[in-house]
């Protein structure tokens, strides 16, 4: 029997699953929600912060783009920092230490309250497609549900399986059910199945630590958000502090002397782990020369009435899949922590991933028309990562029930295209994360011009309201108007000028210049220049002045930089084309083609195996047969 | 690039025998249509078969000998068939005639290696190392060609590259991680450091590289003077003794004669001009304005003068075209009693010989060595960018290497300074043929113990 028809089904109710509900449900699709557990609806089942460098550029990219990561983050902030602040523009990112308890409570309220949407308590087993579509999905059950679309956002439930030492348990975070069959439903579809492993540390009771023998890592003394709404919800003057300790040498060699104990060195693990997230195992073993490694305690909730989080401290860096009696001994090994509670021992979990290279750049599968996929599964890892493609996902799932093109962010124009990109160009091979090396223009992808660079998109596609975005046109206007203003107002050099430059530490004027010229001498702050002339403007719109004339010839360089691999990105590569016909390409050049099918000469160019060569001969191609001049 | 080329693959005219190649896919049948011998369709790949050549009448035109060898395992990939017959430009040419009445066009010069290098055959740099190879002209050259294929520009780029790339991964793991207290943070104090000593060295080698374009291509000479002061003798006595290919361009006497000696391993390239002088001889000024425009395009100018002669107004005119080129003034006929007035030649590298005299030139010779320093490039371990693409890429790397300095200089944050360095990382790359990748990335994680 088929059950009520929805226009998107969403499996999955994490980071991912969250954005792309609440995406195509605001868009006015009628869509259903469906998580194994909806009380775990936003958990955050891994380390309690959001943002950093480069994810914290993502959240950013969210909100421009009308998501909900940036203002459900705001809300549960309990201690929020900017960081890398003296190495640039370009890298800067906010970071906050979540409350695990208000996150997840936030995002669940915004859910309830959300038009068109509805959510189901089930785990799904199966697809239900026919003539390479999809048509819905069958719950554990039996009960079917049908849908023109269907967005998979499973993160590690997809056969997932939680090791601790030689113990292997089926099942989630936090005690959940798995799904025991999607992953073969998507192997017989066609789809390559990965297996991937991550990891989370111990959380132990924060009134067993001794705090004295530890360093304070306090948060920034000022209010950041998120959100274009910039609105706080802590106070800055009371924020939670997390501390710094370190492994010692009696630590290093109780994990050398257990080592063949944990799953991972016990030969009990499959799936490929992150490398840039490694257990503490794997670095005293691959860094056997370092004396210690770092720890951050942190805080996971404010709220003691939480029965999961209320007491707890998570030990950042301390990922292991040690059997327990082992983490009692490393644990109490560490400075601070000798007399230290553990309430939830560290785990590894083993899930299944799906080869991302089998995505279009929309994330709608290439395998079964209609079907998307986002999050852990595409092979990621990360909340911000997951979010990002989930929002993406939902977007284009509503572009295309409305008959319209996707929405494809550019590696110019944002992280989430640079995510995107990677993944359905490179595919992954250990879980992938972002940072801000992946990207190459990452001067135009700051954290202070998401808005400039995204709102258009966001209202465009209808998930920035009319007033939201009239607040961005101004703010534009306005940013627009100080250059004006400092390009028209000219200082020469007096007297009185020449001492005030030379007091902050600049050099007099010989010839009168534009207060726009000056500006870009780089001891010159906006500042400074409000010296010479009244600006009653916002901080955030000084702030797009400054950087973008202080930093214009870099900036200038990345666009021309960009636009290179834009005419290369127009370059398009017609869906039909065979690329057994064109002779003379190499046969590993053939085969990545053939595999990643790259809509342009562009993404074509990325994919490692594909040298200049084949490029040029697939071009020569490509122009004989009229594609393009 | 399915059509068939030709080519003489010698040098014309030089050696015994000369070797005619064609590549494509009907070259075998195109061939075995004017040979005769064995059927060479029928025959194995990779051998070399005797017989004749013969015309459209069956009139036999060379006793030669063909190579056939057939796709893949060739040079271009494709198959590829070589005549070789005995010598002779006139022999040559006509086989190379009767071969393009037969569906098989002229190959562009290189592009049998291009054709090789779009069949994969062969990566960027190992195929421009090949065209210089085939096109090199001089041992020297052959030598430099060597040493590129062999790839130690190739290792000392790689060099460059991974001094970059340890400084660029430790520049992003303080960014990507920047709550590593134990990492050391690289300041722009250490930057500035390894910049300097990668630029000095970089420099070093693009200084020497230019070289390699003498080495190369040769020293354009330009031998110029008014009528009857000797142009011609020091033509000749290059021409004789060196035993030089000389090509007259057909036309009337003021046409320009070019000639190639070897001088030290070098060639030299002597373009002698039409005496200038004032005329309003419409012939003879095409020729003379075509002299000062070559005095442009050369490396090197030979200033011929009468010292028997005070200087004329062409002299002087000659003389004040020359200021900024690197030119040697030859004083010539000094047996007999000299007029010329040297003062006003103070400025100028001078050379006072009788080019008549048996051995007349070598004082000229001898000044040649020494401005080009062709002693010295004899006896240099050849590790220069050996072509212009290269070359080029190489003084960009440099320039953003300036590009990082004067951002310091400028107290401009790092996340900026290493948009230059990633630059420079880039540029070095192309050099080398190596494109993006995720090398700075693996190096990283493979360096630092980070993540949580």
């Amino acid at each position: 029997m088929i059950k009520m028809k929805y226009e998107v089904i969403v499996v999955g109710g994490g980071h991912a699953g969250c954005e792309a509900s609440l995406a195509t449900s605001r868009k006015g699709h009628k869509t259903l929600l469906i998580t194994g557990n909806i009380n775990n609806i936003a958990d955050m089942p891994c380390n309690p912060s959001i943002g950093g460098p480069a994810k914290g550029i993502v959240v950013r990219e969210i909100d421009a783009l009308g998501g909900e990561m940036g203002k459900c983050a705001d809300k549960g902030a309990i201690q929020v920092k900017m960081l890398n602040t003296k190495k640039g523009p370009a890298v800067q990112a906010l970071r906050a230490q979540e409350d695990k308890h208000i996150y997840p409570k936030e995002m669940l309220k915004t859910l309830k309250g959300q038009e068109n949407l509805e959510i189901k308590e089930s785990i799904v087993e199966h697809l239900i497609v026919e003539n390479q579509k999809i048509k819905g999905v069958i719950l554990e059950t039996g009960e079917k549900i049908s849908s023109d679309i269907v967005i998979l956002t499973t993160g590690t439930y997809l056969k997932g399986s939680i090791l601790v030492g030689d113990k292997k348990t089926p099942g989630g975070p936090h005690g959940e059910k798995e799904s025991k069959f999607l992953s073969n439903d998507l192997r017989k579809l066609g789809f390559r199945i990965l297996r991937l492993k991550t990891g989370t540390p111990p959380r132990i009771d924060k009134n067993s630590i001794d705090y004295e023998k530890t360093n304070l890592e306090p948060g920034d003394d000022k209010e950041l958000t998120f959100s274009y709404q910039k609105k706080a919800y802590y106070d800055y003057k009371n924020q939670r502090d997390c501390h710094l300790i370190y492994t010692n040498e009696t630590t290093h060699e109780l994990i050398k002397e257990h080592l063949e104990e944990s799953s991972m060195y016990g030969g009990h693990v499959e799936g490929v782990g992150p490398r840039y997230c490694p257990s503490i195992e794997d670095k005293v073993v691959r860094f056997s020369d370092k004396e210690r490694h770092q720890l951050f305690l942190e805080p996971e909730s404010n709220i003691k009435e939480d029965k999961d989080y209320g007491n707890t401290i998570y030990i950042q860096g301390f990922s292991t899949s040690m059997p327990e009696y082992v983490q009692e001994k490393m644990v109490h090994s560490l400075s601070g922590l000798e007399h230290a509670k553990i309430l939830r021992y560290a785990y590894a979990i083993e899930y299944d991933a799906i080869d991302s290279k089998q995505l279009k750049q929309s994330l709608e599968t290439k395998l079964v028309e209609n079907l998307f996929t986002a999050g852990q599964i595409n092979g990621t890892s990360g909340y911000e990562e997951a979010a990002g493609q989930g929002l993406i996902a939902g977007i284009n799932a509503a572009l295309k029930l409305e008959g319209k093109e996707p929405l494809i962010l550019k590696r110019n124009e944002a992280y989430i295209g640079v995510l995107i990109d990677d993944l359905v160009t490179k595919g992954v091979k250990d879980p992938y994360r972002l940072l801000t090396s992946r990207a190459e223009y990452r001067l135009l992808l700051r954290h202070d011009n998401a808005d400039m660079r995204l709102r258009d998109y966001g209202y465009q596609i209808g998930l920035i309201d009319e007033k939201t975005y009239q607040n961005f046109v101004e703010k534009r206007r306005q940013v627009k108007e100080v250059y004006e203003k400092l390009k028209k107002m000219r200082i020469t050099p007096k007297k009185d000028i020449n001492e005030y430059l030379e007091n902050i530490g600049s050099s007099s004027l010989k010839d009168g210049i534009s207060l726009y010229e000056l500006l870009k001498r780089p001891e010159i702050s906006i500042k400074n220049i409000k010296h010479f002339i009244n600006l009653d403007y916002d901080n955030a719109i000084l702030e797009q002045v400054e950087i973008n004339t202080r930093y214009e010839g870099y900036i200038k360089k990345a666009l021309k930089d960009a636009e290179k691999m834009l005419n290369l990105e127009n370059k398009k590569i017609p869906e039909n084309i065979n690329y057994e016909n064109i002779p003379n390409i190499a046969s590993e050049a053939r085969q990545k083609l053939l595999e990643i099918r790259p809509t342009t000469i562009g993404q074509a160019s990325r994919i490692s195996g594909v040298n200049p060569a084949d490029i040029s001969i697939l071009m020569v191609y490509l122009r004989k047969n009229g594609s393009y001049e | 690039m399915d059509d068939n080329i030709v080519a003489i693959s010698t040098a014309l005219g030089v050696g015994a025998i000369s070797i005619i190649r064609l590549s494509g896919k009907e070259v075998i049948k195109v061939t075995n249509s004017i040979f005769k011998g064995k059927d060479l369709e029928t025959v194995g790949s990779h051998t070399i078969n005797y017989g004749y050549i013969i015309d459209d009448d069956k009139e036999v035109i060379d006793e030669v000998l063909v190579s056939v060898m057939k796709s893949p395992k060739t040079y271009t990939k494709e198959d590829v068939v070589e005549i070789n017959c005995h010598g002779g430009i006139a022999t040559t040419n006509k086989i190379l005639e009767l071969i393009l009445t037969k569906d098989v066009r002229l190959a562009e010069p290189g592009e049998f290696t291009k054709r090789a290098f779009l069949n994969g055959r062969m990566d960027l740099t190992e195929s421009e190392a090949v065209m210089d190879l085939l096109e090199s002209k001089t041992e020297s050259a052959r030598l430099l060609a060597l040493s590129n294929l062999q790839g130690k520009m190739h290792k000392m780029i790689d060099g460059f590259r991974n001094s970059l790339k340890d400084l660029i991964s430790a520049v992003e793991v303080n960014i990507d991680y920047p709550e590593y207290y134990d990492i050391e943070v690289v300041t722009t104090e250490k930057i500035k450091e390894q910049v300097n000593k990668m630029k000095s060295e970089l420099k070093e080698i693009i200084k020497e590289s230019k070289n390699t374009k003498v080495i190369k291509e040769g020293i354009d000479t330009l031998i110029i003077g008014r009528p009857n002061v000797g142009k011609s003798s020091i033509l000749n006595q290059f021409l004789d003794e060196e035993k030089a290919i000389v090509t007259d361009i057909p036309g009337t006497t003021r046409d320009i004669v070019e000639g190639q000696v070897i001088l030290n391993g070098v060639s030299l390239n002597i373009i002698d001009t039409a005496g200038i002088r004032n005329t309003e001889d419409k012939v003879e000024k095409i020729g003379v304005e075509k002299s000062l425009s070559l005095i442009n395009q050369a490396d090197l100018v030979i200033v011929v003068l009468n010292g028997s002669e005070k200087l004329t107004k062409e002299d002087q005119e000659i003389l004040e075209k020359i200021k900024e080129k690197t030119a040697i003034i030859v004083i010539n006929k000094n047996d007999l009693k000299q007029k010329i007035e040297t003062e006003k030649l103070k400025d100028y590298i001078l050379v006072s010989t009788n080019t008549n005299q048996i051995e007349g030139i070598k004082p000229l010779k001898e000044k040649i060595i020494e401005l080009f320093e062709l002693n010295q490039i004899c006896q240099k371990d050849f590790t220069y960018f050996s072509n212009i693409r290269q070359l080029s890429k190489a003084k960009e790397a440099y320039q953003k290497l300036i590009d990082v300095e004067e951002g310091i200089k400028r107290n401009l944050p790092i996340d900026m300074i290493e948009i230059d360095l990633k630059a420079c990382f880039d540029l070095l790359g192309e050099i080398i043929g190596k494109t993006y990748s995720e090398e700075i990335l693996d190096h990283l994680f493979e360096k630092f113990c980070v993540g949580k």
